[in-house]
C-alpha cells in the first residue's frame, strides 16, 4: 500500500475542500472495497477523506412514501433497522445477505453504491426499487446513476449523502452467492412499486446491474413465478469465472428471479 | 493408569487456550529482535522463464534499503533438499534436480523466489522490490499433468525427459493380472483428486539472526518440525553444524502439512542474516501464501477391480499420475508412493493389489503433504470404486463392504503393510445405527416432496499413521529416521517439565501430554508443563505430521516416565529401608508392598535434588529421556456416512448429516479428539464440495485468493455425529493410533458417494470433486442431454 494523506473532516464542506485540494483524493466510508484494492496497489490515492466524522450521514428516515438511508449507514444498520424492516423488508433482507458479519458491520450503502462493483447487491435494489441517489449537490435517478462495471454518474469530487427508496407494494431479493467471496453470482431484486414492476439483476453481467424487460412485461401481465420461469437472459453478456460460466449464470438469473417473485407473495 | 478429573480419558480444557483466546500467543511474527531488518521476497510473476539478467541498482538506491540479493549471490550455497529418494520400476533413482533457494538462471513457477530485498521496514523493502528489474525471457509452461506429459511438452528440467520424476510401482503385478483373468466382473473408474491449497490461518513467517559473539545462528520459523529444518538447513544448505544453528518454532497457527517442508525462504533469511550481521524478518502475505505454501493432492487415476460372481474382491489395479510441482519439496516424493500405494488394501481382503504411480514436474507450486497426504487420495479412489462395483453388480453398498472386510489380525496386506488390530464390523455397525441408515428411504421421499434430491453415502477405510518405523521407511527411501524423543524433568519441588520432539500447532499436545504424565506420576495436572518447538531445549525430534504425535511422541514420553518411576523406586527404597523389588508405585506414592509405609513423588524428587540421605552410587536428579522408534505403523479405521440434499434447480449441495464412527485407539482427551475429528471432517468436506486450485494454461494461479478459492466455513457444515469404537494398538504401550487426519481421509468419498446417490434418479452416475453447484448442475444437464 502506498502512503497517503488522511483527512478526518467534521463537515461536508471540509470534506469537499479536502477532496478538491488533493491530487488524487478518494472518499473512504467503510473501506470494505477501497482498502483491499489499495493493499494490492490497484488504487493509489494521494489522499483519503473519511466521512466518519461528518454529521447526519447515518440516519434512516421514514418519509411516508419513501425511506431515506444515509450514505454512512452500515449494511448491518440497514438490515437491523425497524424502519427498513417495516417499510421495505426486501431491502433489509438484501443488506443482511451482504458479505459476512465483518463486512456488514463496516461496509456502507454509500460506499457500495459509489464503488458499483458488478457483484455488489445494492445496485439491484436501487434500480428495482427506483431509488434516488442523493449527493452533496444533486439528486440522481438510479436509472442514470449506474453506468457499467465500476462506473457511475458521480463527479470526481461528488459525495453521496443518502439513498432514497420509494416504498414498493411488494418486493423481494434472491441471491445466489459466490461460495468463496459471497458476492452475487446472480442477485435479482423484483419490485412492484411506484415505478411499476421492475426486475434488476446484479452479479451476472459484465456491464453491471441490468433490468430484464421481458420479465418485467410478463410480471406486469401476471405477477407469478411461472411468468418468469421460462424467460432466459442472453448468455452473451454474462460474466464467467470459476464459480459460474455464462450458461450457468444465465440459468441462475431465471431461477433467482422466480424465487424473488415467490418471496414477494 | 488411573482415570481422574485430569487423567487419561478426561476431557480437560486445553492449557494452551488461555493464551490463544486472550491474544497472548507468541507466534513468529510477534517476535522482534534488536536492530532487526525486514526482508521482502520478490517472486516470479511468470510460470517459466529464463532470467536474462537482474538489475538491482535502482532498488539498492531506494530509501531504507540495505541489501538486495539474487540467486547469483547465493550461488555457492546448497540447494533445498528433499527428504525421500524413490526408485522407479527399473531400479533407477528418481530425477532429483537442484532447487536453488533463490532462482538461478530460470524461474519455474509463479511464486518462485527471485530476490530478497532487505530494508529498515517491510514497506520500504516492498516498495524497492518494484524497482528490481528482472529480464524474464518467457518459456512455454506446463501447469497440469496432461500438459506435462504431452508430446513436445515444455521441459521443466532438462534432466527430466517428459517431465517425469519417477515411474514407481508396488504390489505383485503378475498375481494381480491373474486375478483379473479369473474374474467374473471387472469394474473400472477414472478419478481426479484435485489440487488443494492448505491455507493455515497463520501465514508462514521467519526471523533469522546471527550472533558473531558465539558464531550461532537462530531461526524462528513457522514449522511443524524444527529439528528437521535444522537438519536440512544446517547439513544440506548452509553447511552449519547443529550446535551453531538453533531453530525455534514458537506458537504456530496451523500447518496441515504445509509447514513440514524446509522452505527456501528459511535458507534465504538465515543466509542473509549472516551476510548482514543483523536479524532479518519476513512475514508472508496471504496472496503470496497461496502461491508459495506447498499445495496438496493433484492426482489423475484410473483403477479397476476384479470381483467374483458374489462380489468378493479378487484384485485391484491402480494407475496414477501425480503432479509434484516445480521442485521436490521435503516429503513430496513419498506422498504419492509410500503414503498412497500401500493403502490400497483398505479394510478389505483383496488378495492381489498392484499400483503404479508416475510423477511429473510442472510449472506450479511444489506439492507436499496435506492432512492425510496420500491416504486421502487412496481412500477416495478405493471407496468410489467399491461403490461403483456395488452399483454395477446390483449389490447393497454396505453388504459388499462387509463381505470383504478383514477380520483376522494381524493381517498382512499384499501391499507391504501389516495391520495389527481392528474391528471394522463394529465401527460399521455403530455408524449405520448412529446415521439411521435403514430409515434413509423415508428421508429421501420426504425431501423429494420438497423438490430436493436426497442421497446417502458411505466410506469404510483404514489409515496408516504413527509415522514411522525408521528401518522400514529407511528401506523405502526416507533419508531420516522417524522415531521421537521425550524427556521428563521432575523438579525438586515436584513440578514437571516435559520436553517433546513433536510440535503442537493446534493439536493440543500441551494438554494431552500433560494428562499422560500427570496421570502416570500422580502429579497435579497444573504442575506439568510441556515444552516443544525449540532445538535448544528439546533433545531431538522429528516433529508432527502423519498423526504421529501421540503414538510415537506420546510413547517416548511414556517410556521416559517409566524410567523416572524406576529411578524413584530406588530412592524410595533407600528412604523406606526396603528392597527396590518391594516398592510399588501408584497415585504418586512409592509404597512398600503390603504396608502403609510410603513416600510421595514430591518427597522422592526433593531427595533426588537434595541427596543428603541417598542410595550409594545413584546419580542425583530426577530427569529421564527416552527415544522411541515405533515397531509398526498404526491403523486407525472407521466408517463415515454422509447425507446430502441437492437442489436440482441450482445444483447446490446441502450437507445435512455427517456421521463418523472411528477407531482411533486409546483416547487421552475426548474433547481434543472430537476437535481433531471436526477439523479433519471440515477439511475433507472442503475438498469434496468447495476447494479447487485452478491453474491457467500459462501457469498463472487462477484461484489465488479468497475471492475465488472457497474454504469451508462453519455455516457450510452440519453438527457432526462423532462415535467411537476403540480397539487398542498392540505395539505401543498407550494403545494409541492417531486422529488428526481421520476426517480428511475418510469423509471425501462418503460425500461424493452421497451426491451420486442423490443424483442417480436424475441419471447421473459420476461426479468430480469438488461437487460445486455448477458442476452438479452441469451433470444434471448432461444427463438430461
Amino acid at each position: 500500500m502506498q502512503d497517503f494523506n488522511y483527512h478526518a473532516p467534521t463537515s461536508m464542506n471540509e470534506a469537499l475542500d479536502a477532496l478538491r485540494g488533493a491530487e488524487g483524493g478518494k472518499v473512504i466510508a467503510g473501506g470494505q472495497s477501497l482498502l483491499p484494492i489499495m493493499k494490492l496497489n490497484l488504487a493509489m490515492p494521494s489522499d483519503l477523506v473519511s466521512l466518519a466524522g461528518v454529521p447526519g450521514l447515518a440516519d434512516i428516515t421514514d418519509n411516508g412514501d419513501s425511506v431515506e438511508v444515509g450514505a454512512m449507514c452500515t449494511h448491518a444498520q440497514v438490515a437491523g433497522s425497524d424502519v427498513v424492516r417495516g417499510r421495505i423488508p426486501a431491502l433489509a433482507h438484501m443488506a443482511d445477505g451482504i458479505g459476512d458479519a465483518q463486512v456488514r458491520n463496516a461496509g456502507t450503502i454509500g460506499g457500495s453504491v459509489a464503488h458499483n462493483d458488478p457483484g455488489a447487491d445494492y445496485p439491484a435494489a436501487c434500480v428495482a426499487l427506483g431509488a434516488t441517489i442523493v449527493t452533496d449537490r444533486r439528486e440522481i435517478s438510479s436509472d442514470d446513476y449506474f453506468q457499467g462495471m465500476f462506473l457511475t454518474a458521480l463527479e470526481d469530487d461528488e459525495v453521496i449523502t443518502a439513498v432514497r427508496f420509494p416504498v414498493p407494494a411488494r418486493a423481494a431479493y434472491a441471491k445466489f452467492a459466490n461460495p468463496a467471496s459471497k458476492y452475487a453470482v446472480a442477485g435479482v431484486m423484483v419490485a412492484d412499486g411506484p415505478a411499476g414492476v421492475r426486475v434488476a439483476v446484479t452479479g451476472a453481467s459484465g456491464d453491471g446491474v441490468f433490468r430484464v424487460a421481458e420479465m418485467e412485461a410478463a410480471l406486469g401481465e401476471s405477477f407469478s413465478a411461472d411468468a418468469v420461469a421460462g424467460i432466459a437472459v442472453s448468455t452473451d453478456d454474462m460474466l464467467s469465472d470459476t464459480a459460474a460460466g455464462p450458461e450457468y449464470r444465465a440459468h441462475l438469473v431465471t431461477v433467482m428471479a422466480k424465487r424473488a417473485v415467490e418471496a414477494c407473495a | 493408569m488411573s482415570a481422574n478429573g485430569t487423567g487419561i480419558g478426561a476431557s480437560v480444557k486445553r492449557k494452551e487456550d488461555q493464551r490463544f483466546l486472550t491474544g497472548r500467543g507468541r507466534y513468529t511474527d510477534d517476535i522482534n529482535l534488536h536492530r532487526q531488518l525486514y526482508g521482502y521476497i520478490l517472486r516470479s510473476p511468470v510460470a517459466h522463464a529464463n532470467i536474462g539478467g537482474i538489475d538491482t541498482s535502482a532498488a539498492m538506491a531506494a530509501p531504507g534499503v540495505h541489501a538486495v540479493y539474487t540467486g547469483k549471490d547465493m550461488e555457492g550455497v546448497g540447494g533445498i533438499p528433499t527428504g525421500w529418494l524413490i526408485h522407479s520400476k527399473d531400479g533407477s533413482p528418481m530425477v532429483e534436480p537442484p532447487h536453488p533457494a533463490l532462482a538461478l538462471g530460470k524461474v519455474r513457477y509463479v511464486g518462485d523466489c527471485v530476490a530478497i530485498i532487505v530494508a529498515d521496514s517491510m514497506e520500504q523493502a516492498k516498495a524497492a522490490a518494484n524497482l528490481v528489474d528482472v529480464d524474464y525471457q518467457e518459456l512455454p509452461a506446463v501447469a497440469t499433468i496432461e500438459a506435462a506429459e504431452a508430446d513436445g511438452a515444455s521441459q521443466v528440467f532438462d534432466e527430466a525427459p517428459g517431465n517425469v520424476c519417477y515411474d514407481w510401482e508396488v504390489g505383485d503385478k503378475a498375481a494381480t493380472d491373474a486375478a483379473f483373468e479369473n474374474a467374473d466382473h471387472v469394474v473400472s473408474i477414472d478419478v481426479v483428486n484435485q489440487r488443494i491449497i492448505p491455507n493455515a490461518i497463520e501465514p508462514r513467517a521467519a526471523i533469522a539472526n546471527f550472533d558473531p559473539g558465539t558464531d550461532e545462528y537462530t531461526l524462528y520459523t513457522t514449522s511443524q518440525n524444527p529439528h528437521l529444518v535444522r537438519l536440512l538447513l544446517g547439513a544440506f544448505v548452509l553447511g552449519l553444524p547443529e550446535h551453531k544453528l538453533r531453530i525455534v518454532a514458537p506458537d504456530v497457527g496451523g500447518g496441515f502439512g504445509s509447514k513440514i517442508p524446509h522452505y527456501a525462504e528459511e535458507a534465504i533469511l538465515t543466509w542473509t542474516a549472516g551476510q548482514l550481521g543483523r536479524p532479518v524478518k519476513w512475514t508472508c502475505e496471504r496472496l503470496d501464501a497461496f502461491k508459495s505454501d506447498t499445495h496438496g493432492r493433484d492426482h489423475l487415476s484410473t483403477a479397476s477391480m476384479a470381483l467374483d460372481a458374489d462380489g468378493t474382491f479378487l484384485g485391484l489395479r491402480v494407475s496414477t499420475k501425480a503432479n509434484l510441482g516445480a521442485y521436490l519439496s521435503t516429503f513430496a516424493p513419498c506422498v504419492p508412493t509410500y503414503l498412497y500405494g500401500i493403502l490400497f488394501a483398505g479394510p478389505y481382503t483383496t488378495p492381489a493389489v498392484y499400483c503404479e504411480v508416475k510423477s511429473f514436474f510442472t510449472n506450479t507450486v511444489p506439492v507436499d503433504a496435506l492432512r492425510g497426504a496420500g491416504r486421502p487420495e487412496a481412500t477416495y479412489l478405493l471407496e468410489r470404486l467399491v461403490d461403483k462395483a456395488a452399483r454395477e453388480l446390483g449389490m447393497d453398498r454396505v453388504e459388499i463392504r462387509r463381505q470383504n472386510f478383514i477380520r483376522e489380525f494381524p493381517y498382512q496386506t499384499p501391499v507391504a503393510l501389516q495391520y495389527d488390530q481392528g474391528d471394522y464390523d463394529a465401527t460399521l455397525d455403530l455408524a449405520l445405527g448412529a446415521a439411521d441408515w435403514d430409515g434413509f428411504e423415508a428421508r429421501r421421499a420426504e425431501a423429494a416432496a420438497r423438490g430436493k434430491c436426497r442421497g446417502i453415502g458411505i466410506s469404510t477405510f483404514i489409515e496408516a499413521c504413527g509415522i514411522a518405523p525408521s528401518a522400514v521407511v529407511g528401506s523405502l527411501g526416507a533419508r531420516a529416521g522417524l522415531y521421537e524423543s521425550g524427556s521428563v524433568r521432575v523438579h525438586p519441588t515436584g513440578s514437571v517439565s516435559v520436553f517433546t520432539g513433536t510440535h503442537s500447532h493446534g493439536q493440543g499436545h500441551e494438554t494431552t501430554f500433560a494428562q499422560i504424565v500427570s496421570d502416570m506420576l500422580g502429579v497435579d495436572f497444573d504442575l506439568v508443563d510441556v515444552v516443544h518447538g525449540d532445538s535448544a531445549r528439546i533433545p531431538f525430534g522429528m516433529g508432527t505430521y502423519g498423526s504421529r504425535s501421540l503414538a510415537v511422541g506420546g510413547t517416548a514420553i511414556y517410556l521416559a516416565v517409566e524410567k523416572v518411576i524406576e529411578k524413584g523406586k530406588k530412592i524410595a527404597a533407600h528412604l523406606l529401608e526396603a528392597s527396590v523389588e518391594d516398592i510399588e508405585f501408584e497415585n504418586g506414592s512409592f509404597t512398600v508392598a503390603g504396608t502403609d509405609r510410603s513416600k510421595s513423588i514430591g518427597e522422592v524428587a526433593l531427595t533426588a535434588y537434595v541427596p543428603h540421605n541417598y542410595p550409594a552410587g545413584l546419580e542425583p536428579g530426577l530427569e529421564e529421556t527416552a527415544f522411541y522408534d515405533p515397531l509398526n505403523f498404526t491403523f486407525p479405521a472407521g466408517t463415515h456416512i454422509v447425507e446430502v440434499e441437492v437442489d436440482p434447480e441450482t445444483g447446490e449441495v446441502d450437507l445435512v448429516a455427517v456421521t463418523g464412527s472411528d477407531d482411533v485407539g486409546r483416547i487421552i482427551n475426548p474433547m481434543i479428539v472430537a476437535g481433531q475429528l471436526h477439523g479433519g471432517l471440515a477439511h475433507g468436506i472442503g475438498q469434496a464440495l468447495l476447494e479447487e486450485c485452478v491453474y491457467q494454461e500459462d501457469g498463472q494461479l487462477e484461484t489465488g485468493s479468497y475471492m475465488n478459492y472457497t474454504m469451508p466455513r462453519a455455516a457450510d457444515l452440519p453438527s457432526f455425529s462423532i462415535n467411537h469404537n476403540t480397539t487398542l494398538c498392540t505395539h505401543n504401550p498407550l494403545g494409541a493410533k492417531g486422529v488428526g487426519e481421520v476426517g480428511s481421509i475418510g469423509v471425501p468419498p462418503a460425500v461424493i458417494n452421497a451426491v451420486i446417490d442423490a443424483l442417480r434418479p436424475l441419471g447421473v452416475d459420476d461426479m468430480t470433486m469438488p461437487a460445486t453447484s455448477q458442476r452438479v448442475w452441469q451433470a444434471i444437464q448432461d444427463a438430461n442431454g
